[in-house]
């Protein structure tokens, strides 16, 4: 199963922001790290997420700043600001309410029996 | 392969994929670091788990995906990269070129106030911007083009001997504005008000190619040079106008009354210096956005060679003769300039080494019903000279149009040559640029030469 762009898309700003409030981050990481935790099914790329960390940039969500790292290279490190966790917050509550909403009606679906298939994928 | 050639090559390939990115306008150099570092990152990662270093770098670059793809995703974001910034005080991220593009917008300001300054300087003697034609129509162009010189002389380091000649020939043109005794009303004012702009245009140009004035290449970029300075022109005109209008409208609304500021100040003054401006403009853009001047010409070349064509088509389907008048052979003339320009115009764009197309047969057809026409109209026009006389406005008119006629005969045979790839598309350039000189001299001949060989008429 592989998620949809779309869900992807609308999903990537709080992903983000997420992973970013755990510690400060640079993209190759941030990648890795969205990777690790949805076990590989959801599929991000660099087209996705550089514009994406700049719009956030230029939102002021996400402050930037340049490392040196082993010799010549130097790695873009990002960090949340507190604008971005007023932002975080407030997705993290929208995706609350989203989520409940669906369980609630995906739970009500099993109890009746009419779409087994679906409640013992959703509870796999 | 050993371990260290893997790294060596895998490092020539990194420097190879940055090549590329960095061509690519919608990503910035701070962005092909990032990117850079996420590729080595990935590289890494691939190395670890067991891939040699050519291998890591081929499935790194794939996930990466195309980087059209990815600079779409990027000009998303970014929208205003596509659109450069024509920046006044040196560009964000950029800072190589900063305090000389300073010291260079404050050398053009300065040019444009002399200039401004320089056509309000004969004020001081009593003469009136819009009483005395008879003095600002021929020195009109002596106020403005010696200061566009001066700011590209010092754009190229010009050398004392090219300076020297500079000099000298802008000094020529002011003699020749000004020592003739010429009557207000006569032709030869008109005349010279036309040729004496030419002539020192033509002078800007030796600033312009510098010491490489033999350079053909060169001077294709004068001709370049000259156009998009026109459309600059026009463009700052337009603006000029339209703050003129608020100028009036708003003042007036108060009750003061700006006719005499806007006619005596703020028009001289912006009309000389507006040229300087253009003329760095023009300097300063180079490469930021597409050339205008060619665009235009690859617009309307098709629609000028289908009214010449029609235009022909009527002469002979009526049978009637051209009625030529007294305007008629300049009206022609113009007509041969503009057909000139969207000539050079168009080969100024051209790739040299491109085969001939389609648009190189669409311009021999102008060039040939445009020749078609002027001919014509000469044979008209020739018997009506010898029967009314000789005035310094016909010769220099059937002087302009004889010139002309020859560019454009000598360009339709190289064209028709280069159509059936007899000849380089390189000849057609270099004629043109080796007849500059040609119509540099015909200008100042008819400002030196003509008043007193129709004795000031």
């Amino acid at each position: 199963m592989k998620v949809t762009k779309d869900l992807v898309a609308a999903s990537a700003t709080p992903m983000v922001l997420g992973i970013l409030a755990e510690a400060d981050n640079y993209g190759y990481a941030i990648l890795r790290r969205i990777n690790e935790l949805s076990g590989g099914e959801l599929e991000w790329t660099e087209g996705l997420l550089y514009p994406l960390l700049h719009r956030l940039e230029r939102l002021g969500y996400v402050a930037s700043s340049w490392q040196s790292v082993t010799g010549e290279r130097r790695r873009k490190y990002y960090s949340i600001t507190s604008r971005g966790l007023t932002e975080l917050a407030e997705q993290r509550r929208q995706w609350d309410t989203v989520v409940d909403a669906l369980k609630g009606i995906w739970l009500g679906l099993g109890d009746h029996g009419s779409l087994p298939a679906i409640t013992l994928e959703c509870r796999a | 392969m050993t371990a260290q050639e893997g790294y060596e090559e895998l490092e020539s390939q990194f420097a190879q994929w940055r090549h590329y990115v960095e061509g690519r306008r919608e990503l910035q150099s701070s962005d092909a670091d990032e990117l850079e570092d996420h590729l080595r990152g990935s590289v890494d990662g691939l190395i670890a788990s067991g891939l040699s270093p050519d291998e890591a770098f081929l499935v790194a670059i794939k996930r990466l995906g195309s980087l059209d793809d990815l600079s779409r995703e990027f000009a998303r974001e970014h929208s205003e990269r596509l659109w450069k910034q024509l920046a006044l005080t040196g560009r964000t991220g950029g800072s190589e070129a900063g305090p000389r593009s300073r010291r260079d917008l404050w050398v053009m300001v300065g040019c444009a106030a002399g200039a401004a300054a320089s056509v309000k300087a004969p004020e001081l003697f009593g003469l009136r911007f819009e009483q005395d034609g008879s003095f600002y129509g021929p020195n009109f162009s002596l106020f403005a083009l010696p200061w566009l010189a001066a700011y590209l002389g010092w754009s190229r380091q010009v050398g004392h001997r090219l300076i020297a000649i500079l000099v000298a020939l802008f000094a020529l043109g002011a003699v020749a504005a000004n020592v003739y005794p010429l009557a207000d009303d006569s032709q030869s004012v008109v005349v010279t008000s036309i040729h004496l702009p030419i002539a020192l245009w033509l002078v800007v140009g030796l600033a312009y190619v510098a010491d490489d004035w033999r350079s053909s290449r060169r001077r294709m970029d004068f001709i370049r040079f000259t156009g998009e300075c026109f459309i600059y022109y026009v463009l700052i005109a337009l603006g000029g106008g339209v703050l003129m209008a608020f100028m009036f409208g708003t003042f007036e609304a108060i009750g003061v009354a700006p006719e005499e500021f806007i006619s005596q100040w703020l028009m001289p003054c912006g009309a000389v210096a507006a040229i300087v401006v253009a003329g760095w403009l023009v300097e300063v853009k180079q490469g930021v956005v597409e050339n205008i001047a060619p665009v235009l010409t690859r617009l309307f070349t098709p629609l000028f060679t289908a009214a010449l064509l029609a235009f022909l088509v009527a002469v002979f389907w009526t049978s009637a003769g051209i009625d030529v008048e007294r305007q008629a052979l300049i009206l022609f003339d113009l007509l041969l300039v503009v057909v000139l320009g969207l000539l050079l115009y168009s080969l100024s764009a051209r790739d040299p080494l491109a085969p001939p197309g389609l648009f190189d047969r669409l311009q021999v057809a102008l060039v040939v019903s445009a020749l078609a026409i002027d001919v014509l109209v000469l044979l008209e026009i020739t018997g009506r000279i010898t029967e009314y006389g000789t005035t310094p406005n016909k010769v220099a008119a059937l002087g302009e149009n004889v010139i002309l006629l020859a560019n454009l005969a000598w360009s339709a045979w190289l064209m028709v040559k280069f159509l059936r790839r007899r000849t380089p598309f390189a000849d057609l350039e270099r004629w043109q640029t080796s007849y500059l000189p040609v119509f540099a001299g015909w200008a100042w001949v008819v400002v030196l030469v003509f008043p007193p060989l129709f004795s000031y008429a």
